[in-house]
């Protein structure tokens, strides 16, 4: 067990490095294919009134001159170890885990980030319980009653909430629930939760269930599904038989089953939702990873980029290992060597 | 009175095709004590009817009809609660594939605890000591140690034998086995069968063993009925049936048996065709289309079903030959083919 972990591990960082190389590539080395000069990149982030002196010098200072393996040398240096940027008004000091700094606001990356974070953790992990409750329970009501209104009915919704998309139903919610109903708040207001919990919960509650519907409805139809093939097994006949109530046999000989394949699925969405929840944050102008992300990739700024694109992958890498360790726990079947 | 009694039990499930009718009006009768083996091929109604007896069949969707009275308790028509209240604790059954029947994320101790839990009100470290016990007694090695083992765990014969543990934990007046053996080794077939009759003389209770192999009830059984079609074909004690099988499927069945003591060289004698359709059985008695004695009857097999009547004392058939062509058949043509091949 110990020695799968470390190996998990291991393949983890080695990931993220290929991650860091990849991303890296695209947004440094892929414009100079292009024919961008270090003084056209640097252009960029000086305004195009400024002189050719002034970008020659923002190029400088950023760095542009040195070969591309040097400068992503430095930027992973700063991870590890931190480093200092003077950008012309005093010596910034950012200590280790440096992302580096904007080019465009001279903000450090990692704070920002963290910042961020809370947002899409909060929003992620609300609709997440959110639809794991609704999506699990429909699906296992829906098999359990395969053929009835109720199933017909939930699986009609479940169709529509997987089909139509998040930027839709969260516009038309806004308009009939926020600004004609005034039942939620509207978008755009965020409130940390140790600051005001209700507030926290009231402002997110609309783009919870916006979220919610979207998964729970691929959750439904996923358990249904499950729920369908487990029920037939053998081992559901054995446990009839020995005389356990229904609710045990569907709960626990059904139901545990079922789950194993949908806990795979669920870690892997968390995963990726907590890398940013792009439409769901634009769409309700929540101030969380996928607009940073979003307004770092318009306004060009590099290292903005590079930090959050491995902020998430290091997301999706760890849900990936917590999925694993959670499915040898779950299935006694699946044995670690 | 009887312990347990089947009256004309009758279950069918409607289907777009048709109206299927697995289990047409069978009617048995079993003790304490004693084993009652049912026969006969793949959807022949055998395992139908058992899921019936412990009403195990899919409520929704199929129809019972007629009567089964378990220690003067009516089951047909009983609330579906009180049904399972009885289930694992007064009736309890063993299934064919032990590694599929047992739920593979529990260990087998947690399964066994399970079933006696919900029948005995017992703390979990008394339901665990029971358990222990019961593996023991089924004769599992170091059962305080398997006891915490999963399913996949243990070998095939080591699984059944859980299984007949777990079936047996509440100790059940009658006891089904569904093909117990089917799935395992022949040299553990004979090891399962072997602990289902000590088994069985301890606990005084009634067993029922289904099966399409002759061979597994011959030694066990106390009384065999020979189903077809979802009809019982011949039902008598099992002396009585092996030394005077009087239905031409039960010679066929007897036919299909292999057996070592005979030269190799000699084939067996399959039955012809196929298992005919429950939802259009074959008219009038439904194994004329594969029986070799039906144009004896002048065109009678082909209209009239045949009902079930006594030969000789409890000895029922269904055919339309006549008692005297039976025997003479069987003395003169079937019985000297078996022992002659």
């Amino acid at each position: 067990m110990f020695a799968y972990i470390v190996r998990r591990l291991a393949a983890a960082v080695v990931l993220l490095f290929a991650v860091s190389v990849v991303t890296f590539a695209i947004f440094f080395l892929v414009p100079r294919f292009a024919g961008a000069t270090p003084e056209t990149l640097a252009t960029r982030y000086v305004g195009r009134a400024a002189t050719a002196e002034t970008v020659k010098l923002t190029a400088e200072r950023l760095g542009f001159y040195d070969p591309v393996p040097v400068q992503y040398g430095r930027w992973v240096k700063a991870i590890f170890v931190g480093t200092e940027y003077d950008y012309g008004a005093g010596v910034e000091q950012c200590p280790a885990p440096c992302l580096g700094y904007s080019f465009i606001t001279r903000q450090a990356v990692w704070p920002d980030l963290l910042d961020r974070t809370t947002v899409t953790l909060s929003l992620a992990v609300g609709a997440s319980v959110i639809w794991l409750l609704m999506g699990v329970s429909t699906g296992v009501l829906s098999a359990l009653r395969r053929g009835s209104i109720f199933d017909r009915m939930a699986m009609g919704v479940s169709l529509a909430g997987v089909s139509m998309p998040i930027f839709f139903t969260g516009m038309v919610s806004l308009v009939l629930f926020s600004y004609t109903l005034g039942i939620t708040a509207p978008g755009g207001h965020y409130t940390p939760f140790t600051q005001n919990p209700a507030t926290w919960a009231y402002n997110l509650l609309l783009p919870w269930i916006t979220l919610a519907f979207l998964f729970s409805a691929a959750y439904a139809r996923l358990t249904r599904a499950g729920m369908l093939e487990t029920m037939g097994e053998d081992y559901i006949r054995t446990a009839q038989a020995k005389g356990l109530p229904q609710r045990t046999v569907v709960v626990r000989h059904g139901l545990r089953s079922t789950l194993t394949p949908i806990l795979t699925i669920f870690g892997l969405d968390v995963g990726l939702l907590l890398g940013g929840a792009v439409l769901t944050e634009k769409t309700f102008s929540l101030p969380g990873l996928g607009k940073y992300a979003v307004d770092a990739i318009v306004a060009n700024d590099l290292p903005k980029v590079m930090g959050v694109v491995l902020f998430a992958a290091a997301f999706i890498v760890i849900a990936n290992l917590i999925v694993d360790l959670l499915y040898a726990v779950v299935d006694p079947r699946v044995r670690l060597g | 009175m009887t312990f347990l009694q089947l009256r004309d039990l009758r279950v069918s499930f409607p289907t777009d095709d048709g109206v299927v009718r697995a289990v047409d009006g069978i009617t048995f009768a079993l003790e304490r004590g004693r084993t009652l083996g049912i026969v006969g091929e793949s959807g022949s109604g055998k395992s139908v009817t058992s899921l019936a007896i412990l009403g195990l069949h899919n409520r929704r969707n199929a129809n019972v009809a007629g009567e089964i009275w378990l220690d003067g308790a009516e089951l047909v028509g009983m609330p579906a609660d009180d049904v399972r209240a009885l289930r694992g604790k007064k009736m309890a059954m063993i299934f064919q594939d032990p590694l599929s029947s047992m739920h593979p994320y529990y260990t087998i101790g947690a399964q066994i605890i399970e079933a006696y839990r919900v029948h005995n009100a017992v703390s979990k470290v008394v339901a665990r000591r029971h358990a222990i016990d019961m593996l023991g007694r089924v004769g599992i090695p170091q059962p305080d140690r398997r006891v915490d083992d999963y399913p996949h765990q243990f070998s095939g014969g080591m699984r059944q034998r859980a299984m007949i543990a777990m079936a047996l934990s509440c100790d059940p007046e009658l006891l089904i086995a569904d093909e117990p053996t089917t799935a395992l080794d022949v040299t553990v077939q004979a090891q399962i069968l072997d602990l289902m009759r000590d088994l069985q003389q301890e606990f005084n209770s009634a067993l029922i063993i289904i099966t399409h192999d002759l061979g597994v009830v011959a030694e066990l059984a106390d009384d065999i009925l020979v189903m077809y079609g979802g009809r019982c074909a011949e039902y008598a004690a099992a002396d009585d049936l092996f030394e005077r099988p009087e239905h031409p499927y039960t010679w066929g069945l007897l036919g299909s048996m292999p057996r070592l003591d005979r030269a190799r060289t000699k084939r067996l004698l399959p039955i012809r065709g196929t298992p005919p359709s429950l939802i259009h059985l074959p008219s009038g008695c439904a194994f004329h289309p594969r029986c070799g004695y039906a144009e004896r009857n002048g065109g009678k097999s082909e209209k009239v079903v045949p009902e079930l009547v006594e030969s000789t004392g409890r000895h029922l058939v269904a055919c339309h030959l006549p008692i005297e062509v039976r025997r003479r058949v069987w003395q003169e043509e079937i019985s000297p083919s078996l022992e002659a091949r």
